[in-house]
């Protein structure tokens, strides 16, 4: 379980960066926090022409407050975006989220772009920031974009990124104190990717929920029924859903109806907790 | 009274090398210039070899061979076959390298030798393979049907064989009987999947005569054996050493895989070191596998619940080759009974071949199989009749004072027969009953039937015939001056702690302080004789061995410094290396000095006559003159050599209880308390057994819950990785709370039996147990494990117990 | 610049285990292979190459990484510390290797440095006035694969590691 050959490049700039990508196209792999490609790559799943190593590239690496919004840097860790105090405060359904990612040592070096980029549909940013209407920046040498993550993540591994672009950076909005929110999930053991997961937010009474591991992108359902399961366990019958060695589809319909309930009730109660406390 | 060393609980003498990253695993030995190898396998599970292309892989820089079956020459045959039976009557073994039909996926079609594995992956890439598929045979009960497809073209149907035991008279049992069971129970397939995977270095002398392996195995003297006769070398000329080993649990048990006769066949014909080192995805095809049995089981029973007779007929799968014969079956086959009286048995068992890796024994080997069988047939039994689960045990067991207790017709793998020799198994319930507190646990279940979380409490008896095999030796030795102990022994460690275990034996018997003991193990170069490290005989055979040969050295010592002191032996006593006059300590003489005194050469760089006269003759001299310091009778040296072969199995035994908590909505589950009464005889080191019990509940927790192998219909792997096959984390195992019981085993003179399966082995019977009793009031019957979430939430959906209350 | 075999290469200056040391190094070799046959260090045990098991757990400039998820090239300038650098020989064993030892918190002892050096990083930690729960060291450790112990001693490990790094603090809410 070695790596075939590549060429390697470690630039030192965003801008160095999506030069060579553009020189490279498609043969050339952003290497970020490695977590899940080198794995591809050492099982050779994954054989790039070119890597090209972004830890070098610490412009990409931030979390600031730009308005009412919080923007993450692409190469910033999870456990860096998991403790950070600014982000915690204003949106801190991505720190839970962040809590299911892997384990602490994985999140120790896989980044926030990577993950995002990667777009796996069993992950838990996808579906957290497609909860959240997160706006995902993504650059190539001609230009930037800002795409809406319920547009940018399309199928399994499959995002709207064209191959000469990057993720620079998401921007997750600041949540009123009166928003209830949470993430849960069915993993077989503890870190691994979700059978099923659901991160919700709930604001006046509305829920808006995004399905992680059940369908080839996060399922999004908004509902005001008291009753989430029902509109969530439709929504997800229009898409079909996955149906593999960690579960049927069958199983996953179940644990959509559980976790949507479950979820909405664990923000309803912190909406309301909140609610009480001003 | 100086503190025992024997039966402390105390932690081990040997970490801190292994705390300090200096240990010394296959892949860290230093062998200069070492090649590496990269095995080509077959991507298909049944298949004839239509072409192999290795010229473009030959052509890759930094590539030194390419090997197919045909460049073996006389080396192209048959692996051996380890243990023949008369009703073995199709066994197949595999050749080195396939050349002609492929029977699973895995099956090695070329070898690649380069320069580091980098490059011979690269190499790899470049092995043109064309097979023709055949049809591929997967499911054991459809190997079985008339015109089934064929794993092995040369053989009618699929069976390799079928043994069959008996014992009294079950089928008069089964007519007098007032109610009889019939179920199926199936334990499925899985891995040891120890966090070191195989691995060896070949090296061979300049001449080609002489070959040093090191490798990653439980068994180097069988090993040792299997390569003379391979290579038609003496077995003088071959020294094994397993190094630091990261865990076995039977998987490097086995020997004469087919890498172990390449790896060094490569070495010699390259006249290079030559290394192989597995990797894990590798491994899930090129290492063995267990656990896949059918029990069809009719029982016997009296209206109170007393079993008369079980009728048990199953299937082993056995993979696609029998190496290592029938002896799965044979080992499940000799637990059959467990801990209860049952006069009246019949067991037959066939092995069947599928398209799937071999399977040879991991950690508990055919008998959580067993276990599942008798104490989940005892549980339909409960039910059936509507007697509480410790009741009908108690109904059935064999009594405190009946041991021993025969089984005549039935035999261990070893050819003896069944004699339970030892154990207390009402003793045994009793105290797990005390530690579980039934009556809170009853409450809190009835509690927790108010949401969606409902509390299960499961428990299995098990037996477990341990200490199998003929004999391991062991050697003692005082060093002069320094007193060192130094025990050497044949069988090897990956983890058991036998450093530790034999030095408190050794330090126990001779009387030498603890730290002055050295133990090596797992080198034929060290000592000559051993079988190896599998079935919970370190113990039983190991220890045995080292107290016998420690009890001789300790008479010598005693006889040596009797003379020293001019006192009898019977007056003399050994405590912290030191033996003295009792009653007078100030008169004493230390091992390392009676060491000296018993050595012939006494010069060395400290030749103070005075002091060395001083250490007076070791025994009385011939003759008033100078004559030797050693009478010509007397075998220079503080040493002896111990062996120790038991007579039968010794029969380990515990009870183990959970208490688990079943989400009925996500199938998910939680143990909430796991309880152990664990028997395996006189314990040396508490904290070591508590080790071996607590890891193999863990691993059972695996086989019940997560661990999976699952193929498919085409004999593919689907979750070859350890992303997909789940060995638990801390997070998905209990705290174990254990008690021990100590009945003595009267077949060894320490009265030890062995501890290294026992945790694993009732864990799945267990589990299903609570699983059953969290839905007892729905009437659920677990009868086949592992259970993964989905299949416990089926299970809750179709008892009801969560459509009244799912919506929660 | 490439090698006989074709592959890239590339010149590596790094720190590991507080040595200094410069190397050729293939551009696809991993950390954890460098670690080991290049430097010899082979305290850092290799077990999926796929980032599960932990065995393989090193720190690269004070973080606990899979260091088979990472290429050699990755960590120029890097500071590594690696099992035989958390206490020098001859000196007592780190508390971490120390309750280690005292709790038989390993057997084959294979994923022990990568357990150790997961539980390094989090002990650390200033950020905590408690000490961990049970729960809290499960879920710490839950990034390593140890298929001996059933991870109940090295629960034990933790606990009596933590109580030593950081006397005075207060017992866990779970066991207080």
């Amino acid at each position: 379980m070695k790596p075939g050959r590549f060429k390697y490049h470690p630039p030192s700039s965003k801008a160095e960066a999506l030069e060579l990508k553009a020189r490279y196209d498609v043969d050339g792999s952003f290497l970020a926090g490695g977590q899940s490609l080198m794995p591809m790559m050492n099982m050779r799943l994954a054989q790039p022409e070119a890597l090209i190593d972004l830890n070098r590239v610490p412009e990409l690496s931030y979390v600031e407050e730009r308005g009412d919004r919080v923007v993450i840097g692409a190469l910033t860790r999870h456990a860096e975006a998991e403790r950070d105090a600014l982000l915690g405060a204003a949106c801190p359904l991505m720190g839970e989220a962040l809590r299911h990612v892997g384990h602490q040592v994985i999140r120790n070096r896989g980044t926030i772009g990577g993950s995002v980029a990667h777009a796996d549909s069993a992950a838990e940013l996808p579906a957290a920031l497609a909860a959240l209407e997160a706006q995902i920046t993504v650059e190539s040498s001609s230009g930037e974009r800002v795409i809406e993550a319920t547009d940018f993540f399309e199928f399994h591994f499959m995002t709207s990124l064209e191959p000469t672009e990057m993720v620079t950076a998401i921007s997750v909005p600041r949540l009123a104190p009166t928003t209830g929110f949470a993430f849960l999930e069915v993993s077989r053991r503890h870190g691994d990717f979700a059978v099923a997961g659901v991160a919700a937010l709930v604001r006046d009474g509305r829920a808006r929920l995004a399905f992680a591991g059940v369908t080839p992108k996060p399922l999004v359902v908004e509902t005001s029924d008291p009753d989430p399961a029902h509109d969530a366990v439709a929504a997800a019958d229009e898409v079909g859903l996955a149906d593999d060695l960690a579960g049927s589809s069958r199983y996953r319909r179940r644990l959509i109806a559980v976790l949507a309930r479950r979820a909405t009730e664990r923000a309803r109660a912190r909406a309301r907790g909140a609610g009480e406390g001003s | 009274m100086k503190e025992r060393v024997f039966g402390k609980r105390m932690p081990r003498t040997s970490d801190e090398r292994l705390l300090r990253g200096r240990g010394m695993y296959v892949d860290d030995v230093p062998v200069r210039g070492a090649l590496e190898v990269v095995f080509v396998r077959s991507p298909h599970a049944h298949a004839r070899i239509t072409e192999i292309d290795l010229e473009e892989a030959r052509a890759t820089p930094g590539v030194h061979a390419v090997y197919g079956a045909g460049d073996l020459g006389a080396f192209d045959r048959p692996l051996p076959l380890l243990f023949p039976h008369p009703d073995l009557v199709e066994p197949r073994t595999q050749n080195p390298i396939a050349s002609d039909e492929v029977h699973y996926a895995g099956q090695i079609v070329a070898m690649i030798v380069a320069e580091d594995r980098y490059v011979a992956e690269d190499a790899r890439e470049r092995v043109r393979l064309e097979l023709d598929p055949l049809p591929v045979v997967v499911d054991v009960d459809a190997a079985l049907e008339d015109g089934a497809d064929q794993v092995h073209s040369d053989m009618e149907g699929n069976v390799s064989g079928h043994i069959v035991q008996q014992v009294g008279d079950p089928d008069a049992a089964f007519r007098d009987a007032h109610l009889v069971l019939r179920h199926r129970y199936i334990l499925e397939r899985s891995a040891a999947m120890p966090m070191e995977t195989r691995g060896m270095v070949a090296e061979w002398d300049p001449r080609g005569e002489e070959l040093m392996l090191w490798n990653a195995t439980q068994v180097v003297h069988p090993l040792r054996s299997g390569l003379a006769q391979f290579f038609d070398i003496p077995e003088s000329r071959i020294r094994i050493t397993a190094p630091d080993t990261g865990g076995g649990f039977g998987v490097k048990g086995f020997f004469m895989y087919p890498e172990e006769v390449l790896v060094p066949w490569a070495a010699r014909e390259l006249r290079r070191p030559v290394k192989w080192i597995e990797d894990r995805v590798e491994h899930f095809t090129a290492s063995h596998h267990e656990r896949t049995q059918i029990h069809d089981v009719e029982i016997a029973v009296t209206e109170d619940g007393v079993v008369t007779a079980l009728r048990d007929e199953f299937l082993v799968d056995t993979g696609a080759f029998v190496p290592y014969g029938l002896e799965l079956g044979r080992i499940t086959a000799g637990q059959i009974g467990g801990a209860y009286r049952i006069p009246n048995i019949h067991v037959g068992f066939r092995g069947v071949y599928t398209n799937t890796v071999v399977c040879t024994p991991y950690r508990g080997a055919g008998r959580p199989h067993m276990c599942f069988v008798t104490e989940r047939a005892l549980d339909d039994v409960a039910r059936a009749l509507g007697i509480d689960q410790f009741e009908v045990r108690r109904r059935n067991f064999v009594g405190d004072d009946e041991f021993p207790y025969r089984r005549d017709g039935l035999v261990t793998a070893d050819g003896f027969t069944v004699i339970m020799d030892s154990g207390a198994y009402f003793t045994q319930m009793s105290m797990l009953e005390e530690a579980l507190d039934m009556p809170a646990l009853r409450e809190a279940q009835a509690a927790s039937r108010e949401t969606t979380k409902l509390l299960g409490v499961g428990l299995a008896c098990y037996v477990e015939s341990t200490g199998g095999g003929p004999y391991e030796g062991a050697h003692v030795i005082v060093e002069p001056d320094t007193g060192t102990v130094r025990v050497t022994t044949g069988f090897t460690d990956q983890g058991q702690s036998h450093s530790t275990t034999l030095a408190q034996v050794a330090a126990e018997r001779l009387g030498a302080d603890l730290a002055s003991v050295q133990v090596e193990l797992g080198d034929t170069a060290k000592f000559r004789w051993g079988i190896g490290t599998y079935a919970s005989r370190g113990a039983v055979h190991g220890a045995s061995a080292v107290d016998r040969a420690a009890g001789t050295v300790r008479d010598k010592a005693l006889r040596l410094a009797a003379n020293m002191l001019e006192v009898s032996p019977a007056d003399l006593e050994v405590e912290d290396g030191r033996i003295s006059v009792k009653g007078s300590p100030g008169t004493s003489v230390t091992l390392g000095q009676v060491a000296k005194a018993a050595k012939p050469d006494r010069y060395g760089f400290d030749n103070d006559l005075a002091a060395l006269a001083a250490l007076g003759p070791a025994v009385p001299r011939e003759s008033s003159d100078e004559g030797p310091l050693l009478h010509s009778d007397e075998e220079p040296g503080l040493e002896a050599t111990g062996f120790f072969s038991p007579q039968n199995s010794t029969w380990a035994s515990g009870v183990h209880a959970a208490v688990i908590e079943l989400d009925t909505e996500t199938g998910a589950v939680r143990f909430v308390r796991y309880v152990v009464v664990h028997d395996c005889g006189i314990v040396i080191n508490p904290l070591v057994v508590d080790g071996q019990v607590i890891g193999g509940i863990a691993q059972g927790v695996g086989g019940s819950f997560y661990e999976r192998l699952a193929y498919d219909a085409q004999g593919q792997i689907q979750n070859a990785s350890l992303m997909d096959f789940l060995i638990p984390y801390a997070t998905e195992v209990p705290e174990v709370e254990l008690h021990h019981l100590e009945t003595p085993s009267p077949l060894n003179p320490l009265g030890v039996k062995g501890a290294g399966e026992g945790g694993a082995i009732p864990v799945p019977a267990v589990a299903a147990a609570a699983i059953d009793d969290a839905l007892s009031a729905f009437g659920v019957a677990v009868r086949r494990m592992p259970l993964d979430p989905e299949e416990l939430m089926d299970l809750a959906a179709a008892s009801g117990a969560h459509s009244d209350k799912g919506d929660r | 610049m490439t090698d006989l075999t074709g592959d890239e290469v590339t010149e590596l200056t790094l720190t590991v285990n507080g040595e200094r040391f410069t190397r050729e190094v293939p551009v696809r070799r991993l950390l954890s292979d460098f670690l080991r046959h290049d430097l010899g260090l082979t305290g850092t045990h290799v077990g999926c190459e796929h980032g599960v098991c932990g065995c393989c757990t090193v720190r690269v400039d004070g973080t606990a990484v899979r260091s088979c998820l990472m290429l050699a090239v990755q960590a120029e300038a890097a500071d590594v510390v690696t099992i035989e650098g958390l206490s020098k020989e001859g000196e007592p064993l780190h508390p971490v290797q120390q309750a280690f030892q005292d709790a038989h918190g390993l057997q084959c002892g294979f994923c022990t440095p990568g357990f150790v050096l997961a539980v390094c990083g989090v002990l650390e930690d200033d950020s905590r006035t408690e000490l961990l729960g049970d729960d809290e060291i499960r879920e710490a450790i839950s990034g390593n694969l140890c298929r001996c112990t059933g991870y109940q001693h090295i629960v034990e490990a933790v606990r009596i590691a933590d109580a030593k790094m950081r006397p005075g603090a207060a017992a866990p809410e779970s066991r207080a």
